[in-house]
């Protein structure tokens, strides 16, 4: 019986974001009879992006199921959860950084990672780090300068640990699933 | 065999997760993709006073509100600096470009929940300003 339950509040939650979804391409349409031309940019550019997030979604595709498939909530409670200390705070800044693609791309693994037992102070010190893009750098530096460059990617990374303190503290999202829509 | 029925149930769990946030992801693109056609960021900056004392302020907003690839507003700020804004200004800009996202609160609201979005570009946001003027200080002592 919980299953049932649980099989249709899955269902309700995939057709709301389908419904979503077709009453944007609704709004394409309806914008289309008064200004075609900005449909037509807003299509060209929305082409463009999709082909930076596709490749990025089939990363954290694979990499949401290496999480289903190996993490188990325990382990990831005690590295990437509310006692996992200075090590936590510095892999969230880390894989941050790291991380490639356009961040809407993260959000369906944070939002896994969230049900599993990250912290919310994680989730955004993580998003915050995102900031600092390491193949944008040379073009940062011929547009700004290498003194600039060096001190925004610093700051960056202090206010990414700052913003998951804030979280932490003032929002009071230090515990796992505060708040999460991915429940099942 | 258990090992695969554990990889199945992974896929299909992920799968499912995919189902539900995809569309809306898609969705959020799309949106952002007509509100820039829409109203262009070039416009709302130069409708804005970005050279006033303000500046990071605005900057700051016009970064929360824009979407796109974080190289446009590189270029943006380059254009802002030649006439006239701060330092503080673009860096408000910039950062406010990659941290706040108001056109994809949606997604990140229906994904990680509403609180967690609002708190988390609330907090960018203010974050975003505070840096401005932290970088042009710490810029300001450099030369």
């Amino acid at each position: 019986m919980p299953e049932t339950k649980e099989r249709s509040s899955v269902f309700r939650k995939a057709l709301r974001a389908w419904v979503f979804l077709f009453a944007v391409a609704g709004l394409f349409a309806f914008t289309a009879l008064f200004n075609p031309a900005v449909v037509s940019e807003a299509l060209a550019s929305f082409g463009s992006l999709l082909t930076r997030i596709i490749p990025a979604l089939a990363l954290v595709f694979c990499l949401s199921f290496l999480a289903n498939l190996f993490l188990e909530q325990r382990w990831l409670s005690r590295h990437l959860g509310e006692a996992s200390g200075l090590r936590g705070w510095a892999l969230a800044v880390v894989c941050g950084i790291l991380s490639v693609g356009p961040l809407q791309a993260w959000y369906p693994l944070l939002g896994e990672l969230k049900e599993k037992g990250m912290s919310g102070a994680l989730i955004a010190t993580f998003l915050y780090a995102r900031a600092l893009k390491l193949p944008l750098l040379p073009l940062m530096v011929h547009y700004f300068g290498v003194e600039f460059t060096a001190l925004l990617s610093l700051c960056i990374i202090v206010f990414s640990v700052l913003s998951g303190l804030l979280m932490k503290n003032i929002a009071g999202f230090d515990g796992s699933g505060a708040g999460g829509n991915l429940a099942r | 065999m258990e090992q695969k029925s554990k990889a199945t149930q992974a896929v299909i769990q992920t799968a499912v997760t995919f189902a539900k946030t995809v569309p809306i992801v898609f969705g959020v693109l799309a949106l952002a993709s007509l509100v820039t056609a829409a109203i262009p960021p070039k416009g709302i900056s130069e409708a804005l006073p970005m050279e006033s004392s303000l500046g990071p302020v605005f900057g700051a907003m016009l970064g929360s509100l824009a979407a796109g690839h974080p190289v446009t507003s590189y270029v943006l700020a380059g254009e802002l600096s030649a006439v006239g804004a701060s330092l503080a200004t673009i860096t408000a800009l910039i950062v406010s470009w990659v941290t706040v996202g108001i056109i994809h609160l949606p997604a990140e609201a229906a994904i990680l929940g509403a609180r967690f979005a609002i708190w988390r570009n609330v907090i960018c946001f203010v974050l975003a300003i505070m840096m401005a003027y932290v970088v042009a200080s710490l810029m300001s002592l450099a030369v």
